[in-house]
């Protein structure tokens, strides 16, 4: 279904852009003292590539992902979009947060409208809305208010509130971590269904090590707080990819064997 | 079995068992005179309320009494045709099916207020004046009381709109920038509690009308809650759907107007309402005060008579009036908030 109305809807295929994160470290102030969370990331992430981040709970990779969103400046280092520095949020780079953040008051249409009414494109763009929707196979939602949609529902809803941009970097923070297993699988299919057609840079920070080596190229590994980069794995398998493949449940016992949870194993 | 449909309307769980239970012959003709029960009865209050006025002569003069009792007749009439033609009139039978009870107790009352003031004086007058001159005032003082409402509306009207409309930008403004709240904050906060009225004598010498004093005063009653609770609401929309907005190429203007107000209207009809109710006590302090019209002052204009029947009937057109503005409050809420669940209906 995503992959013929794909086919039919040109306007998504866009090149993703390269992502340079060269030596960025940042802090948050907690009652006036400096608590580090990065420490000297650096990542280049090359065009199209779909690159995961794990990491311990609270390690600081979301707060890394805010800071390739550009909704904060880091405290030293930088960040480029395709060789060009990233100083603020733009609709190249859209996030897909753990939450939906669905507005309430607007209904799905209105929702997935959001960022082409914000660029005041709205009026000219409005097939744009329709062909997002049908991505996500939710046209007949289009009036439904958010909450009558199930959690898979509002998260394809986000998702397609950000393809609807023609982002070229998609930020993924955890968007499938609050779905029940059963559609956290479907979405995993759909999502590497939908990297692939666009052509889009991904970056995606996950605790699922499954979900990680199940979508992407390169599967990063975080230590813990202050965030630090323990290794960077290549994961060379071909798409679609099946779950018990030999080869990705070695690589699983290795990045547990990073993250300290290979007892289990 | 048609009794279902029947039961549907019934309004108490006991008459919905027995419709369902009784099943056959005679029993299923019991149970609809069951049903029919209530409407009867309660055309039975009205007529005992018809008859009541006209049994025992009046112990004073009230010129309405024999009209009252035959509207009390055609009442009674009405309620006991649409009770027995109740399923041929779909939703209109069932309304006055289910509010039969209703109908009982407002017969039963006006019987009772009847017999106790025009009949046998068991209430003195004329602090208790019977129904029929309530009736009368509302015939023959029509136009004056007419006058009256609309001068009340036409203030309420005029203050709350000012109030409710800068009382709304003041919390937003104060919501949003910092600056604006560094500065109104501290004013709202020591000028806010105030009640409005305290300001009546203040306001009817330094205003150049007491109509524009008393518009002033009601905005101020209005302005307050709705600035706390638009401020409020502002302030705590989730920082989320900001984030949300700005990765999407939201500028701030964008921010405000489609994030943040939206996000806050629920708390801003909470403020619009509390705002209606202390502006009414307002409108009616200021209109005993010093304007010389609206119902307020025909309240007072009345006490000054002694008339206490024009008083009661200005007590109803005033209760009439307030319910009615929060009943369109409620209605542009619930229009404006359809995307809320479950919102409390008025």
């Amino acid at each position: 279904m995503v992959a013929t109305a794909l086919a039919e809807q040109a306007s998504f295929i866009a090149a993703g852009a390269s992502l340079d994160i060269d030596h960025v470290s940042h802090a948050f102030d907690i009652d006036g003292k400096a608590l580090p969370v990065l420490d000297d990331v650096s990542i280049t992430v090359a065009p199209g590539e779909f690159v995961a981040l794990l990491g311990p709970s609270g390690c600081g990779k979301s707060t890394l992902l805010r800071l390739v969103a550009g909704l904060e400046p880091p405290r030293s280092g930088s960040l480029r979009e395709d060789g060009v520095a990233i100083t603020g949020p733009f609709p190249s780079r859209v996030v897909v947060f753990q939450d939906p953040t669905l507005f309430p008051w607007r209904k799905v249409w209105d929702n997935v409208a959001l960022g082409l009414e914000a660029q005041g494109i709205l009026k000219t763009q409005r097939h744009r809305v329709d062909a997002a929707l049908e991505l996500v196979g939710l046209s007949s939602f289009r009036n439904a208010y958010p909450h009558q949609l199930s959690g898979g529902m509002a998260q394809r809803v986000a998702l397609a509130r950000a393809l609807v941009n023609d982002p070229k970097i998609l930020v993924l923070d955890e968007p499938l971590g609050k779905l029940d297993s059963l559609t956290r699988i479907t979405m995993q299919a759909e999502l590497v269904s939908l990297w692939q057609r666009t052509g889009v840079t991904a970056l995606l920070v996950t605790h699922d090590v499954e979900e990680a080596l199940f979508l992407a190229n390169r599967v990063i590994v975080f230590s813990d707080r202050p965030a630090k980069i323990t290794a960077d794995i290549a994961v060379d398998r071909p798409y679609p990819r099946h779950r018990g493949d030999a080869h990705l449940a070695e690589l699983r016992r290795q990045i547990l064997g990073l993250l300290g949870l290979d007892a289990t194993w | 079995m048609p009794t279902y449909s029947a039961s549907e309307v019934a309004p108490f769980g006991a008459d919905r068992e027995t419709a369902v239970v009784a099943g056959d012959g005679g029993l299923q003709i019991a149970s609809r005179l069951r049903l029919s029960l209530s409407g009867i009865v309660a055309s039975l209050a009205w007529l005992a309320f018809g008859v009541s006025c006209l049994r025992w002569p009046d112990i004073g003069d009230w010129p309405r009494t024999e009209a009252v009792a035959y509207t009390a007749f055609v009442v009674a009439a009405g309620i006991l045709l649409v009770t027995t033609a109740r399923e041929a009139l779909g939703k209109f039978g069932a309304g006055v099916q289910q509010r039969a009870p209703w109908f009982l107790a407002l017969g039963a009352f006006l019987t009772l207020w009847e017999v106790t003031t025009a009949k046998f004086g068991w209430l003195p007058l004329p602090f208790f004046p019977p129904p029929q001159s309530i009736v009368e005032v509302y015939t023959d003082d029509l136009p004056k009381l007419f006058d009256s409402a609309f001068a009340s509306i036409k203030l309420q009207l005029g203050g709350y709109f000012i109030g409710a409309a800068v009382g709304f930008l003041t919390g937003v403004s104060i919501g949003w920038s910092r600056a604006a709240g560094y500065w109104v904050h501290p004013i709202l906060r020591f000028i806010g509690p105030l009640p409005a009225t305290a300001w009546l004598p203040i306001a009817f010498f330094t205003f150049p009308s007491s109509w524009s004093a008393s518009t002033f005063l009601i905005a101020l009653a209005t302005g307050f809650p709705v600035t706390v609770l638009t401020w409020s609401g502002v302030a705590s929309v989730s920082t989320a759907y900001y984030d949300v907005a700005r990765t999407l190429g939201a500028k701030p203007s964008f921010l405000v107007l489609k994030v943040a107000i939206p996000a806050a209207l629920p708390h801003v009809f909470v403020g619009l309402f509390m705002g209606l109710g202390s502006s009414f006590a307002v409108l009616v302090v200021a209109e005993m005060m010093g304007v010389k019209a609206g119902l307020g002052w025909y309240l007072q204009w009345a006490q000054g008579w002694a008339s206490y029947a024009n008083m009661y009937a200005a007590l109803i057109v005033m209760s009439l009036l307030c319910s009615g503005a929060i009943t369109l409050l409620f209605k542009v809420r619930d229009h404006l908030l359809v995307w809320q669940k479950g919102v409390v209906k008025w």
